[in-house]
């Protein structure tokens, strides 16, 4: 199950760096951030809470880059 | 300019009037202090979160942490030596806030930019409410609507034309130049312009599932496969920022540390203020954001030209495979032949050419065809081209695998392969021109033969030169087809190796075959249609898929997806390809090189703060005017 997010990221090695980090978010079966795109895309776990996921990635994205926001 | 960006904008254009009042205004003690802090604060306080974040999180060497550092320290050195020379720290901060602004704006609008040339995506559909034209999100209009198209709109789903006629720009979709004319009863496809009249158009797809959401679907997602070199890129970063940050704190701290111990210098900020500087420029310098930034905006315009050109690239990693592809393997019907038979010849019973007198023979052949729907059939047919007046023909009869025989104006004939003719105890002659033969016989007398060719696309001739000419090595056919046509096509076209007889198994093997033999970094690429060819799409190095346009199989077996079927779109895609990874390249050299030539001069001092911004804001800018580049490749 894989889902795109809309995101916004300013500088592209944060996106780089956020998107190694978010890999290991449990419940993530895959995911790859596009800074040309602006955009996020998540394969979830087949049982994961996807919403509690994305929380989860959320919170590790801030630590590296404050300013990384999910819509 | 952004939100955020507008808010720098505004904090610089503040710190700017800031700086420049204070130095005019003449006071001392803590209400200097204060007044500084309070501009430095303005320009800085992002940063210094930052720091303290990173601090927090565990991730302490980075640029925020190293520009917070050098200029409260600057802040505490004026403090400490009671200078008030505060201005130091807020024209670092200010310099480094400038560059970043500069970087930010570059690349968001040309990031925007392309992605506003690549979207070809409708903003409504207009149906009919009570006799008013109304615009509606095309999300809500379902399968099976009336939507209207007007001139000059796109049109935003899948349907056939229900009244109206015009012509359709479908540059978009293919980049072909020719419009496509359409008058009831014609599908038309979203995505492409209504240039002249206006249509009514019942659809017959959801929006989501249309062409124009597809093409947008495939493009979108192809800048999340990335590429060896980004990949690449993306770890170098990750090595090089910690090791230039401390290269940057070693810079500011050994050598005065040194002087003080070794050469009696004294502790304090002319001893440091050198070398801080140096540190800082070199921080600035370091900055990987242009190479960070440009690699996948390469490809993201390389791609976004190419998708402009109905070549659709479905990641930047294929991209990178397209360019090394040194063998191209087709698929002979469908991609080089339009997998449609047209009559190549008339024969008589000694074998002569009879084109002259060939009406007989061809009325006689469509007449017994007219009930069978076989594709040599239906060509037969529409090389008689006349209304079949089945009336005439009589006691058909249809031999499975053989022909047909019937009886034609009181007269027998039969129609069919060589068996139906040693059926009726007839010699064929064996005719010596390679195709499909239809034999004919009347009143028990051989008349005759028929040669059908698939029929060669106009541009496959020149495509395969083209491949050439666009450093491709070499280039195969493979076929289900018989060895005589597979042959005289591969002659014809100047393709050097053939299989043919081929399985669709077979297909498969061979291609691994030419796989294993393939040396080194060189890839092999498989051109097919998509149609039942879909096991050796997905097992060559790189699956093109030709004239895709509404095939939905297709587009999931293929990594390259032609929207059209001209074979002439493979070379281009090639050097598209090159031209991106070229690019890719330039970028990678000029930014190491000349942010390595600016580190070395900047450690010895030559460099300063402002040549240190170009160093990094102007290579990035450069960088970026180059990846853009990339974008235009209609002429290659």
């Amino acid at each position: 199950m894989s889902k795109t997010f809309k995101i916004e990221v300013d500088c592209a090695n944060c996106a780089n760096l956020v998107e190694e980090a978010a890999k290991k978010v449990n419940g993530v079966t895959d995911l790859s951030i596009s800074f040309m795109t602006q955009k996020m895309k998540v394969t979830f776990d087949d049982n994961a809470d996807q919403e509690a996921v994305i929380a989860e990635i959320q919170k590790v994205a801030k630590k590296i880059e404050p300013d990384f926001e999910i819509f | 300019m952004n939100k955020k960006q507008r808010n720098m904008l505004t904090r610089i254009i503040i710190t700017l009037v800031m700086t420049i009042g204070l130095l005019f205004i003449d006071i001392t003690g803590w209400f200097r202090l204060v007044l500084y802090l309070v501009v430095y604060l303005i320009i800085g306080y992002d940063i210094l979160k930052k720091a303290w974040l990173g601090i927090v999180n565990g991730r302490v060497f980075d640029e925020n942490f190293l520009m917070a550092v050098a200029t409260v320290g600057a802040f505490a050195l004026a403090i400490y030596e009671k200078s008030g020379d505060y201005l130091e720290a807020i024209a670092v901060m200010l310099f480094y806030q400038i560059g970043e602004f500069f970087q930010s704006y570059a690349v968001g609008k040309s990031r925007r930019n392309i992605a506003a040339l690549m979207d070809i995506r409708p903003d409504y559909a207009n149906i009919e409410q009570d006799g008013i034209i109304v615009k509606v999100d095309p999300d809500n209009v379902k399968v099976g609507q009336t939507i209207i198209i007007q001139p000059g709109e796109r049109v935003p789903i899948d349907g056939v034309v229900v009244s109206g006629e015009s012509s359709l720009n479908i540059s978009a979709l293919t980049g072909e130049s020719l419009p496509r004319e359409v008058s009831t009863g014609d599908e038309v496809i979203s995505g492409s312009i209504n240039m002249s009249g206006m249509l009514k158009v019942r659809t017959n797809k959801e929006f989501g599932d249309s062409t124009v959401s597809k093409i947008m679907e495939l493009v979108e997602d192809s800048a999340s496969r990335k590429s060896k070199s980004e990949n690449f890129i993306a770890k170098f970063a990750r090595i090089y920022t910690p090791a230039v940050c401390y290269g940057a704190l070693a810079l500011a701290l050994l050598p005065p540390l040194f002087l003080i111990l070794f050469n009696d210098a004294s502790v304090s900020f002319p001893t440091f203020e050198t070398w801080v500087y140096r540190a800082l420029v070199f921080l600035v310098i370091s900055c990987p954001c242009a190479l960070v930034v440009s690699i996948p905006l390469s490809f993201f315009a390389g791609i976004g030209g190419a998708s402009r050109e109905g070549v659709l690239v479905k990641g930047a990693n294929i991209l990178e495979t397209l360019s090394k592809v040194k063998t191209v393997v087709f698929d002979k019907t469908g991609t080089l032949t339009k997998g449609v038979f047209e009559v190549n010849a008339y024969h008589g019973a000694h074998d002569e050419d009879i084109a002259d007198s060939k009406a007989q023979l061809l009325e006689y052949a469509a007449i017994v065809e007219a009930s069978s729907s076989h594709p040599i059939a239906k060509s037969l047919q529409r090389a008689y081209g006349r209304n079949i007046e089945r009336s005439r023909m009589s006691d058909v009869k249809e031999i499975s695998g053989k022909g047909i025989t019937a009886i034609i104006d009181g007269k027998k004939v039969a129609v069919g392969n060589e068996k139906l003719m040693s059926e009726l105890g007839l010699t064929p002659c064996h005719c010596k021109t390679t195709g499909t033969i239809v034999h004919l016989s009347i009143d028990g007398k051989y008349a005759g033969h028929i040669v059908l060719g698939d029929v060669m696309k106009p541009t496959s001739a020149q495509s395969i030169s083209d491949l050439y000419k666009s450093g491709v090595k070499q280039i195969v056919m493979l076929t289900g087809d018989t060895r005589e046509v597979a042959e005289q096509t591969a002659a014809r076209l100047g393709i050097d190796k053939v299989y043919s007889e081929l399985l669709p198994a077979d297909k498969v093997s061979q291609l691994e075959r030419i796989l294993s033999d393939t040396k080194g970094d060189d890839k092999v690429a498989f051109v097919g249609d998509g149609i039942n060819d879909a096991p050796v799409l997905s097992r060559a190095d790189l699956g093109i898929a030709m004239g895709a346009m509404g095939s939905d199989a297709a587009i999931e077996a293929a990594d390259v997806v032609l929207m059209n079927d001209n074979p002439l779109k493979i070379g281009k895609a090639i050097r598209i390809s090159r031209k991106c990874l070229k690019i890719v390249w330039e970028n990678i050299i000029m930014a190491l090189g000349i942010k390595g030539v600016c580190l070395i001069l900047g450690i010895f001092g030559i460099v300063n703060m402002w040549l240190a911004i170009f160093a990094d804001v102007g290579v990035m800018i450069l960088a970026v005017l180059n990846a853009i580049r990339a974008m235009y490749v209609h002429k290659i």
